[in-house]
């Protein structure tokens, strides 16, 4: 009697601390081994014990999407790639599990995979990513037809190349012109088809996007503005011989890249109970529709848009801050997500641009663009402001390194054009010895009121 | 399944005749040195010289000179010579075996204990008696080769980089450097030597410790007795490492010596350039350097201690200095110190910096102490032998056998990151008592990992980058290189505030401190 009174108590203390132990101890289980799921991951061990699984199909070991066009140019290998050594994981208790989900059954929480045992998880983070778009185009799944997000892409341009003496890229975005660049390095012809009327010009201010159409030329890129894809037509063996343009001109080419933009990677969710809609859509907690199931990256969605962002943001830093915000949350401190002042960065063959704050193609209402270029056609700066109380909207620069933290301030503070330009100096990121050209973007802004 | 490129050619007709005008060069020195006599030997010199200059001069407008102005790394990890293919591994034990010749059978070279020199040192006679007035040596004959790889691989580096003004002014110094303070001046001063005036063969620029030998006996005599200028001379010599040194080094530091002005800096940098993606960037790696280099430092204020130990009081009237007064001198000076770096910057250390300094400054007080005891040799060795070891281990086959001998296979900067004493020195006051730092900008960093890998000295930049964190690394060299090739302008060399130089908090990667506080607060 006294035996049995003692063991139920014991059984009692140790459910209570089993139970205990469980809050602590949960299975947080991410999809995609990308900038957001790793950074969710590692940020959740510095604050946490609980049990970390990442799961992605693509690689072993997290790598810098960024940085694939490297490889193909031969300034990097793969393991240059990989921001943290493989020994790192382990030693931090980050399971790492290469297989592709296939299915999510929310309701028991489980993932069932291609193949192998199915996972129980505690908590679901989707980090899923993007693929690239097609739009239904005729030839778009010819072979040598392919995008560049992946590594299985990268690998397939490396097969695809020993077939190419000459490319026709579609799209003028980023990547499109990372891909005009890496294919120059293989002395392999390149036409670049864009839709507008100069490179990027949905996103850049004319006079921007023409200086860097300009420089791409210079690179010996066959640059066509106005023109879009009809249809990619292939050879006898199934591969692309050439692509028809919708004016009807025919141009040879082995290899067809399409980058006219990427999409969520979402597709194996479309038939769950998962509301999603371009993305998965979040709350600004980046919580889903499903308790427990949390979505950050390029696939998440924001049901209420930030600021002037998009809903939908695939770029490197968005998905670094998710996954830390997210982590915040998952280890007892609910966090919103707020990517404070737009910037951004990429670099168009030679030239670097860096973006703080909003420059739209065409300014919007009570909005006026102010551009200053160097002769070189190298650099340039283009300032957004308020033309009726001349605050300071935001600036593209180009082959000019600039301080995000002091535009960061002056964004914050509300400063005004006239700021700005008086101290340019202080966000000057060039280094030392660089030419500078502050004096000179001053002038110019002052002429230039003058004549108005 | 293969992500390995295939480079398309990667030189072109103009580079591979420009290569065969060097190499053929390099095979007039070569029958130079197996004793083909040639009749004119300032003609053929001058024609040996020139073709390697030109070689390689030539090859680099090749390469460079139609394309744009930007980073030029193309094909690198795909061509044999920068990816450690057969072309890197026939240069690095070409060069290796030339390094054993020339340090340990400068015989082979045509260096004689009797007579004349003959073949390749002869070779180098009409120079050697137009600068200096005396006939060649081994060491003219490797400095003039130097001096040369330094100034015309210079050249292409400046080609290379013609668009980085930093990189551009960084080159033209270690060239000039080299060129007048490395080779000229002292062939120079070796003129003004004669009757009862001799002063030593002295680089201006080498600066104790690398110039381990700067204060041994026969050089000090050799001060001494050349009077005022010998005495300026040693004096100089001593305040370049105890005054110069830490003030330049507090304002810009330790750059404005390892790629400014350092020989084996410059040449790193510029004959070194196409190799300095191949420094190994683990962590391991990291480990061993701290341990390695460090060990070298230890041990050549261990051997010099002992060295103008075993010569002091020899001669009473010739060193004021007396034996026991320099040893308590060099004790209480050590222990001063890591006294002031213990108390000043105990937290910034890192815990192994910390047990290593205690470490070593535990040993060298011990040895002072067993001389007390024992009182027959210092530090329980002979000081000769200790002087012959670190010559023969560190100043020839570290610095020079593998230092430059393995540049095509470990990289630019081996004896530089784990190796010299010099470097050791200035990080060390890189790391706890400068202005200089590498700045990072916000949240730009995408990861790329371009900066780490391009880095020379094995650091990982983009572990700091990627978290928003200033670099403050004792072995930055500040080549600017990190900078350079970083596609989204993350990062920026600077002299600046030492206050808040080291970031250590991981903040939201720089972009949102506000979250970072909201984060802080809420697990309070
Ligand atoms: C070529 C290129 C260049 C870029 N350059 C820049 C740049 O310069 N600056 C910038 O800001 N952004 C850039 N981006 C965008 C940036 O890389 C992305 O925004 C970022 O990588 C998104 O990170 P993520 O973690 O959300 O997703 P991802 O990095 O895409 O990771 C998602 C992972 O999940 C895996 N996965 C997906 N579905 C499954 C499944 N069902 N089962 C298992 N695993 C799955 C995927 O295979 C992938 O590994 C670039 C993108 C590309 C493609
Ligand atoms: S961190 Fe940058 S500046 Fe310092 S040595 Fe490395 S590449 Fe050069
Ligand atoms: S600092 Fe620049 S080069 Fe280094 S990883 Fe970041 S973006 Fe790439």
């Amino acid at each position: 009697m006294g035996f049995s009174l003692f063991s139920a108590y014991f059984t009692w203390v140790i459910s209570g601390l089993q139970a205990n132990y469980k809050k602590l101890m949960e299975h947080i289980v991410i999809i995609g081994n990308g900038i957001s799921g790793i950074t969710a991951a590692r940020h959740i061990r510095k604050r946490s014990d609980h049990k970390i699984t990442v799961i992605s199909g693509e690689s072993d070991y997290f790598f810098s999407r960024t940085a694939l066009m490297y490889v193909y140019m031969g300034h990097m290998k793969w393991d240059h790639l990989k921001p943290y050594e493989d020994w790192f994981w382990e030693k931090n208790r980050i399971e790492l599990k290469k297989a592709w989900v296939e299915q999510i059954d929310f309701e028991k929480k489980k993932l069932l995979f291609s193949s192998g045992e199915p996972l129980e998880y505690d908590k679901l983070i989707i980090a899923t990513g993007s693929i690239y778009n097609k739009f239904g185009w005729e030839g778009e799944d010819l072979k040598g037809v392919q995008g560049l997000v992946t590594k299985q892409d990268l690998i397939e341009l490396e097969e695809n190349t020993a077939y190419t003496r000459k490319a026709v890229i579609i799209g003028g975005g980023l990547i499109g012109v990372e891909l005009a660049e890496m294919l120059k390095t293989r002395n392999i012809e390149v036409t670049f088809l864009v839709r507008e009327k100069a490179f990027w010009s949905n996103v850049l201010p004319l006079p921007d996007a023409e200086m860097i159409s300009n420089h791409i030329k210079s690179h010996g890129v066959d640059l066509r503005h106005n023109t879009e894809l009809d249809k990619i037509l292939a050879d006898d063996n199934g591969r692309a011989r050439a692509v028809l343009t919708q004016e009807g001109e025919e141009i040879e080419c082995q290899l067809v890249g399409l980058c006219a933009g990427v999409r969520p990677n979402i597709d194996f969710l479309k038939d769950s109970e998962l509301e999603t809609d371009k993305g998965i859509l979040v709350n600004e907690y980046l919580e889903t529709s499903i308790e427990d199931v949390y979505a950050i990256g390029d696939c998440a969605q924001q049901r209420n848009v930030i600021g002037q962002r998009k809903s939908v943001e695939a770029v490197w830093y968005t998905g670094r801050i998710m996954g830390e915000t997210l982590a915040g949350t998952l280890t007892g401190a609910r966090t919103a997500y707020q990517p404070g002042n737009w910037f951004n960065s990429a670099k168009f063959f030679d030239i670097e641009y860096q973006t703080y704050g909003w420059v739209w193609p065409e300014p919007k209402e009570n909005e006026q663009h102010f551009h200053w270029e160097h002769e070189s056609g190298l650099k340039a700066i283009t300032i957004s402001y308020n033309s009726e109380t001349n605050e300071f909207l935001g600036i593209n620069t180009f082959g000019i390194r600039m301080r995000q933290e002091i535009f960061d301030l002056w964004l914050n503070e509300n400063r005004k054009i006239d700021h700005v330009l008086a101290n340019l100096k202080l966000a000057n990121f060039d280094p030392e010895f660089y030419d500078t050209h502050e004096k000179e973007i001053f002038k110019s802004f002052k002429n230039n009121l003058q004549e108005a | 399944m293969s992500l390995t490129g295939d480079a398309p050619k990667s030189i072109n007709t103009q580079q591979k005749i420009a290569s065969l005008l060097g190499v053929s060069g390099l095979i007039i020195l070569l029958l130079a040195s197996l004793n083909v006599s040639f009749p004119n030997k300032t003609l053929w010199l001058s024609i040996a010289l020139l073709s390697i200059i030109g070689g390689i001069v030539w090859f680099a407008q090749a390469a460079y000179s139609g394309t744009h102005p930007g980073i030029k790394n193309d094909g690198v990890w795909f061509k044999s010579m920068s990816n450690r293919g057969y072309l890197a591994w026939l240069a690095g034990i070409s060069l290796t075996g030339f390094y054993v010749i020339l340090y340990f059978f400068p015989e082979y070279l045509g260096l004689r204990e009797e007579g004349d020199n003959v073949g390749l040192i002869a070779l180098f006679d009409p120079l050697s008696k137009l600068l200096s007035g005396e006939p060649a040596s081994q060491w003219f004959v490797y400095g003039t080769l130097y001096t040369i790889a330094i100034t015309a691989f210079g050249v292409k580096f400046l080609w290379k980089y013609r668009h980085n003004r930093y990189e551009k002014i960084r080159t033209y110094s270690v060239m000039f450097f080299q060129t007048s303070f490395a080779f000229l001046i002292p062939e120079f001063m070796a003129r003004l030597n004669g009757e009862g005036f001799s002063l030593p063969y002295y680089d201006l620029k080498n600066i104790w410790p690398l110039n381990y030998y700067n204060f041994e006996q026969y050089r000090v005599d050799e001060f001494i007795s050349a009077g005022t200028i010998g005495i300026a001379l040693l004096l100089f010599g001593i305040a370049s490492i105890f005054i110069i040194t830490p003030i330049l080094t507090y304002k810009y530091g330790k750059r404005w010596y390892c790629s400014w002005v350092c020989g084996c800096g410059g040449l790193a940098e510029t004959a070194g350039d196409p190799y300095r993606h191949l420094s190994d960037k683990s962590q391991f790696a990291w480990r061993v350097e701290r341990w390695v280099v460090h060990s070298v430092l230890v041990f050549v204020v261990v051997m010099t201690t002992a060295v103008v130990y075993s010569y002091l009081g020899d001669d009473p009237s010739k060193y004021w200095l007396t034996r026991d007064s320099f040893l308590i001198g060099v004790g209480v000076f050590l222990t001063l110190l890591f006294a002031g770096i213990w108390y000043f910057k105990r937290e910034e250390l890192e815990k192994d910096a910390r047990y290593g300094a205690i470490g070593y400054l535990v040993i060298i007080l011990a040895l002072i102490g067993l001389h007390y005891f024992s009182g027959v040799n210092l530090f329980l060795f002979n000081a000769e032998s200790l002087r012959a070891t670190y010559g023969f281990l560190i100043g020839a086959i570290f610095s020079g056998v593998i230092g430059t001998g393995f540049y095509p296979i470990f990289g630019n900067r081996v004896w530089c990151r784990f190796g010299c004493p010099m470097a050791a020195v200035l990080g060390m006051q890189q790391r706890l008592f400068s202005k200089f730092r590498i700045t990072t900008n916000g949240g730009q960093c995408i990861s790329c990992g371009n900066c780490s890998t391009y880095c020379e000295m094995g650091i990982d930049v983009r572990a700091y980058a990627q978290k928003g964190q200033n670099i403050v690394r004792s072995s930055c060299v500040g080549c600017g290189i990190c900078s350079a090739v970083c596609p989204r302008g993350v990062l920026k060399l600077e002299n600046g505030s030492p206050k808040n130089r080291i970031d250590s908090e991981e903040g939201v990667l720089g972009d949102n401190v506000d979250l970072l506080d909201l984060i802080k607060q809420k697990t309070k």
